[in-house]
Order: structure tokens, then C-alpha cells, then sequence
């Protein structure tokens, strides 16, 4: 007799990882991060006619209690240093987007002395968005895209190598 | 009362330390000595028939061919409704004028930021500090010969793009 035969028909079986990779991304709680106009569009996001809300995000204002930074907007000099403090104070696993050219990339500002050339130069980013900026649309596909990328991570292998990329 | 008569005015009182009016640019601007402008500015504001009571706008200009760096003051009286520009010019080498901001208040920010963008030092200020750079930031990048820094805080300024 197998083990699905033995338990009740409302039990389902799945892996440990996929099970905690599906709670994980059932409740991604992103850090309210707005620096420019993309804010503007991650506010309309969270709105509700786009309303991310439904994928189980939620923003938050504090690092702390947030799996996901949305970097939406220029980042300076200046706040590139605070962006680093920011994202060392959010707990492990964390993720982060880069919303919009000038976080990709610097964007239009990009030969700016004071501006910093996409938020890649100071903490990893997991998606970019492209779009200056870019339609509710675009970020909730890039929500979309991080979740099918937390589904795949694999944290309960011993010594495994860090978590593929999907 | 219009830039002419105004000049006429601060002339009769300040003398040399005026210098020449252009009433026929589209602002009418004064020349100002930069050891007089705190005085000046105090004439401005205190002279009932002129009344100064506005400072518009603050900022500096750097002449990079003329090696000079002027300040340049919008004020504007909502007393009488007339406008006035004033204009310092002060070497690039070592750019120092004393501050107008015991005339109006207005002037601590607009005077810090033209101290954080062009490194003018404004003497008799209360809080002479960058405004909108960090304030461990080399150089001042309005100048016409500011060369950017490598990197900042270990992040590189240089560019891998094709925009360059």
C-alpha cells in the first residue's frame, strides 16, 4: 500500500522546499522605497486597479520586516550608501527589484556626478524592470517573475551551493 | 520705483561701492562691491520707500573665462512691487563674500547650497554646511573645472555603458 493511499483525500504530499517556498512566496512583503517618480506608478501598483495585493505582497515601511526591496527611482550617491544599510538590515532570504532605468542602469541622469549607475553597483537584484517609468503592469509581471524565481530556491539540501537561479 | 532711481538711491548712499546698473536687461541688475553687499542688503530692507522684504532667489554663477564666480540676489518688495537683482562678482581663487542672512532668513539655505555646488564661503553664517551632497563629498561640481572622483565610498563612477 503506498503512503497517498493511507492518508484522507484532503491531504496533498509535497516537498518540504516547495511547500516553504510556496509560503514564502505567498507573502512577499516588500519595503516601501520610493525614490523618484517610479514611486508614483509602485503606488498606482498597489492601487486598486492593479492591486499586487491579490499575489499576497504587502508593503511595508521598515526593513525589517520586509522580504523584498523595491528600488523604484534615481538613486544618488548619497542614498546608494543608505540603500546598502537599508538592505543589510532586511532578514534573510531577501530579494530585491530594480524599478525603471535609473535604477537599472542610472537612466536619464546616468552622467551625473551625483548620481549612482543603477542600484546593481551596491546590493544584488534578483529582477529588473525596464521602463521609465514603468506601467503598474510591468512591475506586477516583475513581482510575478520574482515569485516563480522564489520557487525554485532549494534551502533545506545540506551544503548545498547557494539557491539556483531560475 | 524702478532699477535707475534705485541705483541713483544706493549710489547717493554707498558711493563707490556700487558699482554700474544695466537697467535695460529684461531683470535690471546692480553691481555690487562684495565687502558692501550685507550693507547694501540692510539699506534694501529697511529703507521704507524701498523695501526689500522678499529674497526671490540666491544662486552663483561660475565665469569660468571672466575667473570670477558671482552671486547673484532676486529680491522683490510686496510693498511697492518692485523687483531688483544684484550682482556680486568674487575671484574664483578664494570666492568669500559675507552672508546676507541676517537680512533674510531665506538666505541660510540658498546661501549653504551655493556653498555645497560652488564653494563660494559666505562669512557670518550660522550653518555653513553642504545642503544636498554628502557632506564627506570632494570638490564642488557646479565649477566649471571639477573633475568627478573615481568612485565614491567604493562605488565606481565610471560608466561601462555606450553613452560615455
Amino acid at each position: 500500500m503506498s503512503l497517498i493511499n493511507s492518508l484522507p483525500e484532503m491531504v496533498i504530499t509535497t516537498k518540504a522546499d516547495q511547500f516553504l517556498n510556496w509560503t514564502r512566496k505567498s507573502s512577499v512583503w516588500w519595503m516601501l522605497f520610493g525614490l523618484a517618480c517610479c514611486a508614483i506608478e509602485m503606488m498606482q501598483t498597489q492601487g486598486p486597479r492593479a492591486d499586487v495585493d491579490r499575489f499576497g505582497t504587502a508593503p511595508r515601511a521598515a526593513p525589517r520586516q520586509s522580504d523584498l526591496m523595491i528600488v523604484a527611482g534615481t538613486l544618488t550617491m548619497k542614498m546608494a550608501l543608505r540603500t546598502k544599510l537599508l538592505y543589510e538590515q532586511m532578514p534573510e532570504p531577501r530579494y530585491v527589484i530594480s524599478m525603471g532605468s535609473c535604477a537599472n542602469c542610472g537612466g536619464l541622469f546616468q552622467l551625473a556626478y551625483s548620481v549612482c549607475d543603477g542600484v546593481d553597483k551596491v546590493i544584488p537584484v534578483d529582477v529588473y524592470i525596464p521602463g521609465c517609468p514603468p506601467r503598474p503592469e510591468a512591475l506586477t509581471e516583475g513581482i510575478l517573475k520574482l515569485q516563480e524565481k522564489m520557487m525554485h530556491e532549494k534551502w533545506l539540501v545540506r551544503g548545498a551551493a547557494e539557491p539556483a537561479v531560475a | 520705483m524702478d532699477a535707475t532711481a534705485i541705483h541713483q538711491r544706493l549710489k547717493e548712499r554707498f558711493g563707490d561701492a556700487v558699482g554700474d546698473c544695466d537697467s535695460a536687461a529684461k531683470d535690471p541688475w546692480i553691481a555690487v562691491q562684495p565687502g558692501a553687499i550685507a550693507a547694501v542688503c540692510r539699506f534694501l530692507k529697511d529703507e521704507p520707500e524701498l523695501a526689500f522684504d522678499s529674497l526671490s532667489n540666491q544662486s552663483g554663477v561660475d565665469y569660468n573665462a571672466k575667473d570670477a564666480i558671482e552671486v547673484v540676489y532676486h529680491l522683490y518688495s510686496y510693498a511697492h512691487r518692485h523687483p531688483l537683482v544684484l550682482k556680486v562678482s568674487l575671484p574664483r581663487a578664494n570666492p568669500v563674500v559675507s552672508t546676507v542672512e541676517q537680512v533674510w532668513k531665506a538666505a541660510n539655505w540658498l546661501e549653504r547650497e551655493i556653498y555645497d555646488l560652488l564653494g563660494v564661503v559666505f562669512e557670518g553664517h550660522s550653518d555653513l554646511r553642504r545642503l544636498l551632497l554628502p557632506e564627506d563629498w570632494v570638490g564642488y561640481p557646479l565649477r566649471k573645472d571639477y573633475v568627478e572622483a573615481e568612485e565614491y565610498h567604493g562605488i565606481s563612477t565610471r560608466r561601462e555603458s555606450m553613452l560615455k
